[in-house]
């Protein structure tokens, strides 16, 4: 950084050597050098405590045991090729993205391929895990390479996938999944025997892509000259973010049901799926204001005078470049949504995490495993939210909002 | 920048669609119309029957399936099976009635409650039976709906380590005990220490694998449940032989499927099938000899499966062989325990105890079938 | 100009068209649908909960509760009320969410600085703490701490030793604690008046000195006024204010001495971390808001290191940070209610067990919505006040 705006007369920086490198970097004075002593001495304890763990004392029977109940839960396993076909596309689409969008999606395209390769040909000692299944894990990094050829067609737009994963989840969310009645191939499958990463992924996806536009018309209502429907707004955004989330599932699971009349019911995932939209969307709301403030009212200004009305000035004006600004943020409420899912526990409801309560008491012997099935849990979710801020921070550069 | 403008479009036809669908699920009109039109007899019903008869039965009969909350995460009573399937003793008895109902055990829709769920079902009719490891108690008879038959007799034990020399109550003065919250047990364990006059350290849990893992570790000296649960989640430990349920039990714990109050013929329906699963012990009718005893020598067996007169399925709308269908998904009452609770249960092993028929010394006793 | 607008003022504007209009019709028909809806929203609420059985009434607060709690802050046994017990956890929220925002915030602020080392060790050692917390969920961080942890320390009866005496256990932290003797109040009460009239003489004298020139000897003199407030209530209080309370082995646990409980001090830990990985991020980008040219002339002045970050880069990284921490220091205590997952009984976990209990799901939960609402407000205005007051003295 320093070397290009130092004059032309200097002679071009040399690349230092190893030790130089150490020196510089940790070493440059004795309190650097206990600093660098005392991390050493930290990471070694804490590696090896970790991996003496992992390796030796650790029992893994409750992760390998039924990987498959993680996975889809009571899903009814003669059903089995519809969470698979969803695999699939989705596979396919995220190669497809990955050809469109190299940058942000490459790291986690690559990892899923490898992931998925190495499940197919794990040689788990169990019978739930049939061949079928293998040649699903196996055929999805065909699929996403076979996508990312797709997607570098020049003829294939960024718009055209979009539309098609708006698709694709709707398709798999309403139809494939839950099933049509009158369809003999695709039964009903009651969402009360969905479970696992499914519901997790169901939930944030769900919630993600609901919360979002609510979140911004919140936003604009809060910024709104009708005093009636600005007052709404407030009162709504700061009700929710000043209760914590496990509360609003509670209303929605309980005490929602409570004022419904008898007999009738709301799917018990559809009340999870409405609290966490509601309580994501006020959060949106702050963070798309935030945006909304930073665009120069001269924009607004300069709209109107070329005679745009109000709602195309917000549209077309001012929402897009308050959206630009805050897309960092947003995506970091996302990732909170998305852990935030794990909350459904506490209403009963078998995510993820409430699966790995049912995987303790799958026999008496995992009972107290609880670490191991934790742990495992927590890679999962370490995963996913990682890449997610992998994909924000990338979009953060591109998009230059930290540098300004 | 087009790009990010169809996106917003797009959210913005979806956000208004769920908009549209958020407001109308708590509709103000529906509660107040369904309220008020919840009276409706059956005309065929001859005796002048009560208001709200068969509603709920006219529901699982249109649905063609049996709404039943269970547990996903009780050993040997509601758990998951590797391949994800609801198993245990709660949830064989909803398969059993979906059996009798619609000769199919599979016709059930099985849902995943909490225990701070029981109530709020019940009373909302969300579900239309609960069979969910759940005490009878005179309030919850009150306040929550209708408990129909008693399928399980258990009671409040001790689990400790063998260790720790605790015989009686009296020695656990001032111990760290491991509990559930929200149940009967919390409470129990709160009366009789006072009671007593006795302290202790309550260390308490959501989870039930969570108040045993606490336990096991040694977080706590005892952990206190219903006896049969102790003895399921004792046997699983990594040294079975450390740690003694006392022989002190504290309380009654009646385990009993219930439904929701309102339709007494559905009440009657459930009521039905637990008896007729505890009479075909009785009678000596298994799942495997059902198609032979149709031709017992014995009127009372004939009748129960269907094979002459009415034990009084007509009135209830049933088939005169839906006991016998019940019987033939999920075995005769002592076979179901055995299945999951016999020496070779496929849970854990519990001598049968009071659930021993009333003729073999125990508590299980139904009506006859007649 | 002029004539463009008296053009535009001849014409007549339709109704339909005419923007003032329109916007006062949109605000009535707004507030209508607004009001519409509260008052459906409350006259239904009020209904149902008469029908299906569920008064909307308080009185069951009085009733014994019946259920014990696992530690509180209040005294408390199962013969006390159930209003008794929702106190005990609304304090119980209070003590764990106050506790962690301070721990958080040191946390927060030393990792945000090692983030920020020369050193690259440090630093990449502080990105994966950053990074391994912010993308797990503080759920499965909980049970990881509670049971990975906690629940593996040593048995009570191999409690490890620690000078004080202090024993560490499964069941806690058990550290010798002073407590107050029979007449240690006096004691108490004396050193109070001694601190506060050392810092009344402080601030006094000092101003007099600094409006005079005269010397005062201020902080001799507050220092003397203290120790001589201290000492008086020694001896008045007999010589023993304080006895030192041990704890010792009886039974199954130890009794006396200040204890840490596993479950509290898991949630603590675990609130504590999770949270200060979001407040380092906050930490690191307030910091690298300052301009780099206050740190080089700050440099050129000779302040070293310590001095710089201190005295220049902080102070003025807080205006970008406060806003920021206001929110994470709300999400800490919005978040200790999934203590109730790891055994620590606070406001959420009790409201849910007295739920259960005594059956009242609507007054209950009404109960704790506006509990946690007033925390939350109380919280963001008072630091919203601190707020303005940093952001005006900078400008």
């Amino acid at each position: 950084m320093n070397a290009s705006n130092s004059p032309p007369t200097l002679a071009p920086p040399v690349a230092p050597g190893p030790l130089e490198w150490l020196r510089k970097n940790l070493f440059s004075n004795w309190f650097n050098a206990v600093l660098t002593l005392a991390s050493l001495v930290f990471l070694y304890f804490t590696l090896v405590t970790i991996l003496r763990w992992a390796l030796f004392s650790a029992d893994w029977q409750p992760v390998t045991y039924s990987p498959l109940l993680f996975l889809v839960g009571q899903y009814p396993r003669a059903q089995l090729w519809r969470p698979g076909l969803s695999l699939l596309i989705g596979t396919f689409l995220i190669g497809m993205s990955w050809g469109l969008w190299e940058r942000y999606i490459k790291p986690f395209a690559i990892f899923f391929a490898i992931l998925l390769t190495i499940l197919a040909i794990f040689p788990l000692k169990t019978p739930t895990i049939t061949l079928s299944i293998r040649a699903v894990f196996l055929a999805s990094p065909v699929l996403i390479i076979l996508g990312y050829r797709i997607g570098r067609l020049p003829a294939v737009k960024g718009k055209y996938v979009i539309t098609m994963w708006l698709l694709a989840a709707i398709f798999i969310t309403l139809v494939l999944l839950p099933g049509l009645g009158n369809i003999p191939a695709l039964p009903k499958i009651a969402t009360t025997s969905w479970g696992g990463l499914l519901i997790t992924l169901l939930l944030a996806v769900g919630g993600i892509t609901l919360s979002f536009p609510i979140g911004v018309l919140l936003a604009l209502g809060r910024r709104s000259s009708l005093t009636v429907v600005k007052l709404f707004s407030i009162f709504f955004i700061e009700t929710i973010r000043g209760v914590p989330l496990v509360t609003v599932l509670f209303m929605f699971s309980i005490i929602l049901a409570l004022f419904l009349p008898a007999g009738s019911r709301i799917d018990r995932i559809v009340r999870a799926l409405l609290a966490m939209v509601f309580f994501s969307s006020a959060y949106t709301a702050e963070n798309v204001r935030g945006g909304l403030q930073a665009v120069p009212p001269g924009q607004a200004e300069a709209a109107k005078a070329l005679g745009l009305s109000n709602f195309q000035i917000t549209t077309f004006i001012v929402l897009p470049q308050a959206l630009r600004l805050v897309i960092p943020t947003i995506v970091g409420q996302f990732i909170s949504l998305f852990k935030d899912t794990t909350l459904v526990v506490i209403v009963g409801i078998n995510d993820l995490l409430g699966i790995s309560n049912a995987v303790l008491n799958l026999k008496p012997q995992f009972v107290h495993l609880q670490m191991e099935v934790y742990l495992f849990v927590a890679v999962i979710f370490w995963i996913f939210s990682y890449f997610m801020s992998y994909t924000s921070r990338e979009l953060e550069k591109s998009l230059g909002i930290g540098k300004r | 920048m087009r790009k990010i403008l169809i996106l917003i479009v797009s959210l913005l036809v979806i956000s208004l669609v769920a908009v549209a669908c958020a407001s109308q699920a708590p509709s103000p009109e529906k509660v107040v119309e369904t309220v008020v039109v919840t009276v409706e007899v059956p005309a065929e019903q001859a005796p002048v029957q009560p208001q709200g008869y068969g509603t709920i039965a006219n529901r699982v009969r249109e649905r063609g399936k049996v709404v039943c909350g269970v547990h996903t995460e009780l050993l040997g009573f509601g758990y998951l099976d590797e391949n994800g399937r609801n198993i245990g003793f709660d949830v064989d008895l909803c398969r059993a009635v979906a059996a009798a109902m619609f000769g199919d055990p599979e016709a059930v829709e099985l849902v995943p409650i909490t225990a701070a769920d029981r109530g709020p079902v019940l009373q909302t009719g969300e579900v239309d039976m609960v069979s969910r490891n759940m005490t009878w108690t005179s309030k919850r008879d009150a306040e929550w709906g209708n408990f129909t038959w008693i399928t399980f007799y258990d009671g409040q034990g001790f689990l400790v380590h063998s260790d720790s020399g605790i015989k009686t109550l009296q020695d656990m003065d001032g111990a760290s005990i491991c509990v559930t919250t929200g149940t009967t047990t919390e409470k129990n364990l709160a009366t009789t220490f006072a009671d007593a006059g006795l302290s202790y350290e309550a260390v308490t849990f959501e989870e039930t694998s969570a108040v045993y893992g606490a336990y096991e570790e040694g977080r706590c000296d005892v952990a206190t449940s219903d006896k049969s649960q102790l003895a399921a989640v004792s046997a699983g430990f990594a040294n079975p032989k450390d740690h003694v349920i006392l022989d002190i039990t504290i309380s009654k714990e009646p385990l009993t499927p219930a439904v929701p109050s309102g339709d007494d013929q559905w009440f009657d329906i459930v009521k039905s099938v637990m008896w007729g699963l505890i009479n075909a012990e009785e009678y000596g009718v298994t799942s495997s000899n059902i198609e032979e005893m149709k031709s017992s020598d014995n009127a009372n067996i004939r009748t129960m499966l269907g094979e002459e007169g009415d034990w009084g399925y007509s009135v209830l709308g049933l088939e005169p062989d839906s006991l016998a269908k019940a019987v033939a998904a999920v075995g005769n009452y002592g076979e179901l325990y055995n299945h999951y609770f016999g020496p070779n249960g496929i849970a854990f092993t519990l001598p049968r105890g009071l659930n021993s028929l009333w003729s073999e010394g125990g508590m299980i006793y139904a009506p006859p079938i007649k | 100009m002029t004539i463009l607008s008296n053009t535009q003022a001849s014409e007549k504007i339709p109704l339909w068209r005419d923007e003032r209009i329109l916007r006062i019709v949109a605000q009535i028909v707004s507030a209508v649908v607004v009001l519409a809806f509260l008052f459906w929203g409350v006259t239904n609420f009020l209904r149902i909960t008469q029908q299906r059985g569920m008064p909307l009434t308080y009185n069951f607060l009085r009733e014994p509760a019946g259920f014990p709690i696992s530690e509180g802050f209040l005294t408390y046994d199962p013969t006390m009320s159930f209003g008794r017990a929702f106190l005990v956890g609304l304090i119980n929220t209070l003590v764990v969410s106050g506790s962690g925002i301070v721990l958080a915030s040191i946390l927060g602020l030393i990792i945000g600085l090692a983030r920020l080392s020369s050193n690259w060790l440090l630093s990449r050692i502080a990105l994966a703490y950053i990074e391994f917390h912010r993308n797990i969920p503080l759920l499965v961080l909980m049970f990881l701490w509670y049971f990975g942890v906690f629940a593996k320390l040593p048995s009570v009866k191999e409690s490890i030793a620690m000078p004080g005496p202090s024993y560490l256990s499964q069941r806690g932290l058990y550290i010798t604690f002073p407590r107050l003797t029979e007449t240690g109040s006096i004691f108490l009460i004396f050193s109070g008046i001694g601190v506060i009239l050392a810092f009344a003489a402080f601030y006094i004298l000092r101003h007099i000195r600094e409006n005079t020139g005269r010397e005062t000897h201020f902080g001799l003199t507050s220092l003397g006024l203290f120790l001589l407030l201290t000492i008086a209530g020694w001896f008045l209080s007999g010589g023993e204010p304080f006895w030192m309370d041990k704890p010792s082995m009886q039974g199954f646990n130890f009794q006396g001495g200040f204890r840490l409980s596993p479950e509290f001090t898991a949630l603590l830990v675990s609130l504590t971390m999770y949270t200060a990985a979001f407040i380092a991020e906050v930490v690191r980008s307030g910091i690298q808001a300052v301009h780099r040219g206050q740190v080089e002339a700050a440099r050129a002045l000779g302040l070293r290191s310590p001095q710089v970050m201190s005295l220049i880069v902080l102070p003025q990284a807080l205006r970008v940070i406060i806003p920021p921490l206001i929110s994470q220091y709300l999400n800490l205590t919005k978040n200790s209610s999934l203590a109730l997952t790891i055994g620590f009984q606070e406001l959420f976990a009790i409201s849910k067990i007295t739920i259960n209990q005594a059956g009242r799901a609507v007054p209950v939960f009404l109960m704790v919505m506006l509990t946690y609402l007033a925390i939350s407000l109380l919280t963001s205005l008072v630091l919203n006040v601190y707020n303005r007051k940093v952001q005006f003295v900078e400008r």
